[in-house]
């Protein structure tokens, strides 16, 4: 402190001290000191009732470890699976609502923005339960729909069924969050400016042409924020496997995310004990999987997009 | 209106494509709140109707005030996301003034560390929380959840408030500065108010993934008297899996509230987003 009186006069500058304080004060404590004692917990374990620094020994059970290495690759490539039919199928679907919506000409945009925006408001505990129901053979909404346009063959308790949960899942988080890449990608188009499309249009750029040579450049940087912040809520995700399928992650941990993973591992169900430093060690592995991608995305996309923003 | 007819047909296929996807966004959410208000019969003879004189019931949502706590959750809910968004927007703001007006040593290390928090998950440092709040004995307490979620909106709205202020003319404040306003007053009554757009942008933001949280009160605060409404509805669906009166009136209690507040504040959402904030 006595060096920064120093250096500024100190009778003006007392309060960018009061403005920051309460904002690095709650960050500090609750975020980056939980996290980074997390880190640290992650290469400790109890030895013979004793404390001891293990190194990496941890994460090489995790990794290896047939008890814990089972469960863990599991929950891994469910994860990747998640993830993957995310990105398939949100972005695109998200970019296509949002250049219809983003037609000046087009009427009712507000109404349909608004509606399609619903389901990303609603906890995943609403979104479980509703679908849950909604594809009981026991209720038979789905069943008697399918029913009706000829497709009834078709049904199966898909949420019921191994080789199925995880795919049903995907789709209704998708079903979810479809308007988040949707709004970002609406927003970054209308910010598009007139002369650029007016530009095009004396060109004799227009239509769909326009669009993927003029507009889908122009909006890839926000594309990527909505993928990255896709991959961000996937590998975190718990909510909404905990509540359709429980914290075992069923059937037969056919649908176990590493946030289900982490949660089992931390507080134990049924006969397994929770075990504090395997579940640091887990949130430690989500934690460098998260940073991983973030990196990458950092400094390999976002870089080579940045020249086409204006 | 002579519209060349290759734009009106993609005009109609248009709408025929968004009317189809709001079909399947609202089709869901529609199902279960026409059936809460339906006889245990008629959700099952025909799930698609609405309710008729003779079909309508309430006895879903008489089960739940005879056998669930849901205003007492939905005044834990409430407290806890207003409070932590008082805190967020107030702590926020203040930050952000600082880091876009003064010139300082730190000024962009200080941005960068709080930004890191917009893409690291809270959730990941849940171990060393829970045992914080073992220690300070505030677990069953809502004032766990609201520092937990206080922390969790920060950095993001720091970010989004700091782009905004940096767009205000220096002049004002400057103004400001020689009628002799303290730095304290600047911020209060002349930034704040120009940044209120924005404000409610955040606000919408981190208003919802604090109001549907479920793994921080499951963690932090189960107790009766602690559950918030996610939680509540959670845990009573659980307990009524087979009263399916109970439950889809549940779930209506639960998707209304939200509904409304969504309602309220769709304006802001795009507003805010177009006006430069996450271009």
């Amino acid at each position: 402190m006595s060096s920064a009186k120093f250096n500024r006069p100190p009778s003006t500058r007392w309060h960018i001290l009061v403005f920051l304080t309460p904002t690095l004060l709650i960050y500090t404590a609750l975020m980056v000191i939980p996290l980074a004692s997390t880190l640290k917990q992650s290469l400790y374990n109890r030895v013979d009732d004793t404390l001891t620094f293990v190194g990496f020994s941890n994460f090489s059970k995790l990794l290896f470890d047939p008890i814990w290495a089972t469960g863990f690759w599991n929950a891994l490539s469910n994860n990747l699976v998640f993830f993957v039919i995310h990105m398939a199928l949100q972005n695109p679907i998200g970019i296509a609502l949002a250049a219809l919506l983003a037609n000046p000409k087009l009427r009712l945009a507000r109404f349909y923005r608004t509606a399609i925006f619903v389901p990303t408001i609603l906890s995943f505990v609403i979104v479980g339960f509703v679908w849950k129901l909604i594809l009981s053979p026991l209720w038979g909404v789905a069943p008697s729909m399918l029913k009706a346009i000829g497709l009834g063959w078709l049904f199966a308790p898909w949420l019921g069924r191994e080789d199925s949960a995880l795919i049903a899942l995907s789709l209704i988080s998708v079903w979810q969050f479809v308007g988040m890449p949707m709004i970002l990608i609406y927003a970054a188009l209308l910010s598009i400016p007139d002369e650029v499309l007016e530009a095009a249009e004396c060109d004799g750029i227009v239509g769909w042409s326009q669009f993927f040579k003029i507009k889908l450049p122009l909006i890839l940087p926000t594309i990527g924020i909505a993928s990255i912040l896709t991959f961000v809520g996937n590998f975190n995700a718990f909510d909404l496997v905990y509540v359709s399928q429980g914290a075992q992650a069923g059937p037969n941990y056919s649908t176990d995310l590493l946030g289900t993973f982490l949660y089992r591992t931390f507080f134990g169900f049924q006969l397994q004990l929770g075990d504090t430093y395997m579940g640091a060690t887990i949130a430690s592995m989500m934690f460098l999987l998260i940073l991983f991608g973030v990196c990458t995305y950092l400094f390999f996309v976002q870089r080579r997009l940045q020249r086409y923003q204006f | 209106m002579s519209r060349p007819p290759s734009s009106l047909i993609r005009g109609i296929g248009a709408h025929i494509a968004l009317a189809g996807y709001t079909a399947i966004a609202l089709f869901p959410v529609a199902v279960i709140v026409i059936n809460a208000f339906k006889s245990r019969a008629a959700i099952f003879s025909e799930p698609l109707m609405p309710p008729t004189a003779k079909s309508f019931s309430l006895i879903g949502f008489e089960t739940i005030s005879s056998r669930g706590d849901f205003l007492s959750y939905f005044v834990n809910s409430a407290t806890v996301t207003g409070v932590s968004l008082a805190l967020i927007l107030l702590f926020g703001a203040m930050a952000a003034f600082a880091l876009s007006e003064y010139r300082f040593r730190g000024n962009a290390l200080i941005a960068l560390y709080v930004a890191l928090g917009i893409m690291i998950p809270i959730r990941l440092g849940t171990v060393a929380i829970l045992q914080m709040m073992v220690n300070g004995g505030l677990v069953n307490n809502l004032l766990a959840l609201i520092l937990v979620y206080t922390a969790q909106g920060l950095p993001l709205s720091v970010f989004i408030l700091t782009e905004f202020m940096r767009q205000i003319s220096a002049d004002l404040k400057d103004a400001g500065r020689i009628d002799g306003l303290s730095e304290y007053k600047i911020f209060f009554t002349l930034v704040l108010p120009l940044v209120r757009p924005a404000i409610a942008t955040v606000a919408v933001f981190t208003m919802i993934p604090i109001w549907n949280d479920l793994w921080f009160p499951l963690i932090l605060a189960p107790a009766e008297q602690t559950k918030t409404i996610t939680l509540g509805a959670q845990v009573f669906i659980g307990q009524f899996v087979t009263d399916w009166n109970a439950v889809l009136a549940a779930l209506t209690l639960a998707i209304v509230p939200v509904l409304i507040l969504y309602l309220l504040f769709s304006r802001q959402l795009v507003r805010g987003l177009t006006a430069g904030a996450v271009k």
